[in-house]
């Protein structure tokens, strides 16, 4: 009889090509996803060595993090230029290079264009029980899915694209199980905030993540997308859902999803996947999911979170003195005083996007909120950024576009726009925003920028309000 | 890749906690297409403070860097260790690292040192006024003044290290193997051909 095995440990034994004395494995990479930033240099190494790529077919290129998201195309249906030359520079070399290997390109302006973390589950791209990785360390929202997917740098791409494998070690496998009953207007983006406020952003080091209980059972694909994703801010290097039916109810008919007997083959084999009874993680964390409110950041640091209802907290309630410190630098770059009521921090700016939160569902949740109401006057700029080319037909067909232009967002074309300032969305110095993106490190909306990481929900909130808000004020405890 | 066997000179004091990539490198220096050039962009911010080691003469060019807890944490911008390659650095010494950032380090031939706090805060006191030597053969970090402090790597790393193995070639030599594995997994699990039309 074999051993118990977790999910993790079962997608990794598939993988396995080669396995080292030292433990270390070469792992089959399944699916290889590439975008503008992280692949120049990548695709550059390959050329100056004379190597190809060995799998193209196993490989889907498509550019985000520097894509303008205001109009790509003129009324005429030409292509706009990008003004920033070395934006431009890294899309053209993504253009020629995709081509040049063989790669299957979505381009600026195809429909399908979008975020890497929303297309591969939109397209089907990503699978449960596949290996998938991507220049990028948010590659864990795959994870949702059931694929064991993870960030890689730059010098990986080009092993990936060399020789379609990795040399990796094995992690540590944890659990976090949150269980009970989500109270009112708490979202999956508030539980993965609570969740790294209880773990840190150091607790998952050396793990792989996967997320158990009746909560993320009861969950969305989307939700647990969302919750994936924010994995690396645990520290983790991936995060872990098993497959269940509602996984295989999003995939079914997606472009590029298997098909007919394929697809039952398929389904079959991941049924197979989930951890076994009696398997044990090097990890638990069980957190009650009665304990959960809606969540913000305070600090310049994921792990910086309070209720909505609370305070910013004193430097001083922290025992571990260089948690002080660092609180300490937090609230001066942050212009926050100890013992403010989150709710009385007011924004300028509110971002609604990234591949944390911009797929329809988070758009849903941010019109219901904005439906019949008006962006507050203190309000300098409102972006809603959709994922996706697909996810904002969606939206449009739906008339949430319609909605969030009446209240006084803007509505944009897909990419990662706001969540990091390499592209022309950026906060101001000195400026506060309300942001459903997955990062508040400093500078990381632009130099000098002020971030609170919230839901869509939220942020809308934020954006009708003028200031933080706790949602369940705009709706109603019964909502 | 260049071998490193051992790295003697002045390290920057920085000492700081969760340094993560975008302190090392901001998002604006991300743009370019090449490897190199980027020392210029490092630790941008930190540089913009008075003071900061970086622009301390003591340390110019110095090829070890101290930092505390968790460097290299955030994203996994590999633009991170070109940097730091770019400006000169071949160690970093601090008790914990991101992954990401170990494996990237190791990638492109830098040597990250993980040891205990007490270990790393007498370097940061040494490091201020004399040269630390770094030996990976001998997997030990050693002071003037008589300190020595052991470090634990991956032997595959070392070798890699010492030998300036290029990864990617040693995988194609494994060529076989991969090919072996496709081809079952073909047959076992046709639907991973994905359709891409
Ligand atoms: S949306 Fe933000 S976190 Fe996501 S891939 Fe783009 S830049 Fe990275």
């Amino acid at each position: 009889m074999t051993q118990p095995r977790t999910l993790y440990e079962k997608i990794w034994d598939a993988h396995v090509v080669e396995k080292r004395d030292d433990g270390t494995c070469l792992i089959y990479i399944d699916r290889h996803l590439v975008h503008e930033v992280t692949s120049p240099q990548a695709f550059e190494g390959l050329r100056m060595s004379g190597r190809r790529v060995r799998r193209p077919d196993l490989t889907l290129a498509v550019p985000d993090h520097n894509l303008p998201t205001t109009a790509r195309v003129d009324a005429a249906g030409n292509r706009l230029p990008i003004a920033d030359p070395e934006s431009a520079q890294q899309l053209a070399a993504l253009e020629k290079n995709a081509p040049e290997f063989g790669i299957k390109y979505i381009g600026a302006t195809d429909k399908e264009q979008g975020i890497v973390h929303v297309i591969g589950p939109e397209q089907g791209f990503t699978l449960p029980g596949t290996t998938l990785v991507c220049g990028d360390s948010h590659t864990a929202a795959h994870g949702a899915l059931g694929a064991l997917a993870f960030g890689i740098g730059t010098s990986e791409v080009e092993h990936v694209l060399a020789t379609q494998t990795l040399l990796l070690a094995p992690s540590k496998t944890m659990e976090i199980r949150v269980e009970g009953t989500l109270g009112a207007g708490v979202t999956p983006k508030d539980v993965i905030l609570h969740v790294i406020g209880v773990i840190g952003t150091a607790g998952g080091t050396g793990h792989v993540i996967e997320y158990r209980g009746n909560v993320f059972e009861e969950m969305s694909i989307e939700g647990r997308l969302t919750v994936s994703n924010m994995s690396i801010e645990g520290g983790a290097r991936a995060g872990l859902f098993a497959p269940d039916e509602k996984t295989f109810a999003y995939l079914k008919g997606r472009p590029m999803a298997p098909k007919g007997a394929d697809w039952d083959a398929a389904v079959a084999y991941w049924k197979t996947l989930a951890t076994d009874a009696g398997a044990t993680f090097d990890r638990s964390v069980v957190i009650d999911a009665a304990d959960i409110a809606p969540t913000v950041t305070w600090g310049t640091s994921p792990e910086d979170v309070v209720a909505i209802t609370s305070t910013v907290p004193a430097p001083d309630s922290f025992s571990d003195p260089s948690k002080r410190a660092a609180a300490e630098k937090a609230l001066d770059y942050m212009g926050l005083t100890a013992g403010q009521r989150m709710q009385d921090v007011t924004v300028q700016h509110v971002f609604i996007g990234s591949c944390t939160n911009s797929r329809i569902e988070d758009l849903r949740a941010a019109a219901a909120i904005a439906k019949g109401r008006k962006v507050a006057p203190g309000i300098k700029q409102a972006l809603i950024v959709p994922g996706s080319g697909l996810v904002k037909l969606q939206a449009e067909a739906e008339g949430l576009d319609r909605i969030f232009i009446e209240a006084g967002f803007e509505w944009r074309e897909p990419g990662c726009s706001m969540c990091l300032a390499m592209n022309p969305d950026k906060v101001p110095a000195g400026e506060r925003c309300a942001s459903t993106s997955n990062r508040n490190f400093m500078g990381r909306q632009g130099p000098g920028a002020r971030t609170h990481l919230l839901s869509p929900a939220m942020a809308a909130a934020a954006a009708i309000t003028g200031h933080l808000t706790d949602i369940r004020e705009l709706v109603g405890e019964a909502a | 890749m260049e071998p490193i066997k051992t790295v003697d000179g002045r390290a920057y004091p920085l000492g700081v906690k969760n340094v993560d990539t975008d302190m090392v490198i901001a998002a604006k220096w991300l743009k370019g297409i090449t490897r190199a050039g980027l020392g210029k962009g490092a630790f941008e911010a930190l540089r913009a403070e008075p003071g900061n080691v970086f622009d301390d003469p003591a340390y110019a060019g110095s090829p070890i860097l101290i930092a505390g807890d968790n460097f290299g944490c955030g994203s996994s911008r590999e633009h991170a260790a070109w940097a730091l390659t770019d400006m000169g650095v071949k160690v970093v010494i601090a008790p914990s690292f991101s992954d990401i950032f170990a494996s990237n380090a190791f990638k492109n031939g830098i040597l990250t040192v993980a040891l205990p706090q007490e270990a790393v805060d007498r370097l940061m006191d040494v490091a201020k006024t004399d040269p630390i030597h770094v030996d990976l053969e001998a997997q030990s970090v050693t002071t003037p003044f008589q300190d020595r402090f052991s470090f634990e790597i991956d032997p595959f790393r070392k070798s890699c290290l010492l030998g300036g193995l290029d990864e990617i070639g040693l995988t194609l030599a494994r060529t076989d193997s991969i090919g072996a594995f496709e081809t079952a997994r073909a047959k076992d699990q046709p639907w991973l051909a994905p359709a891409l039309a």
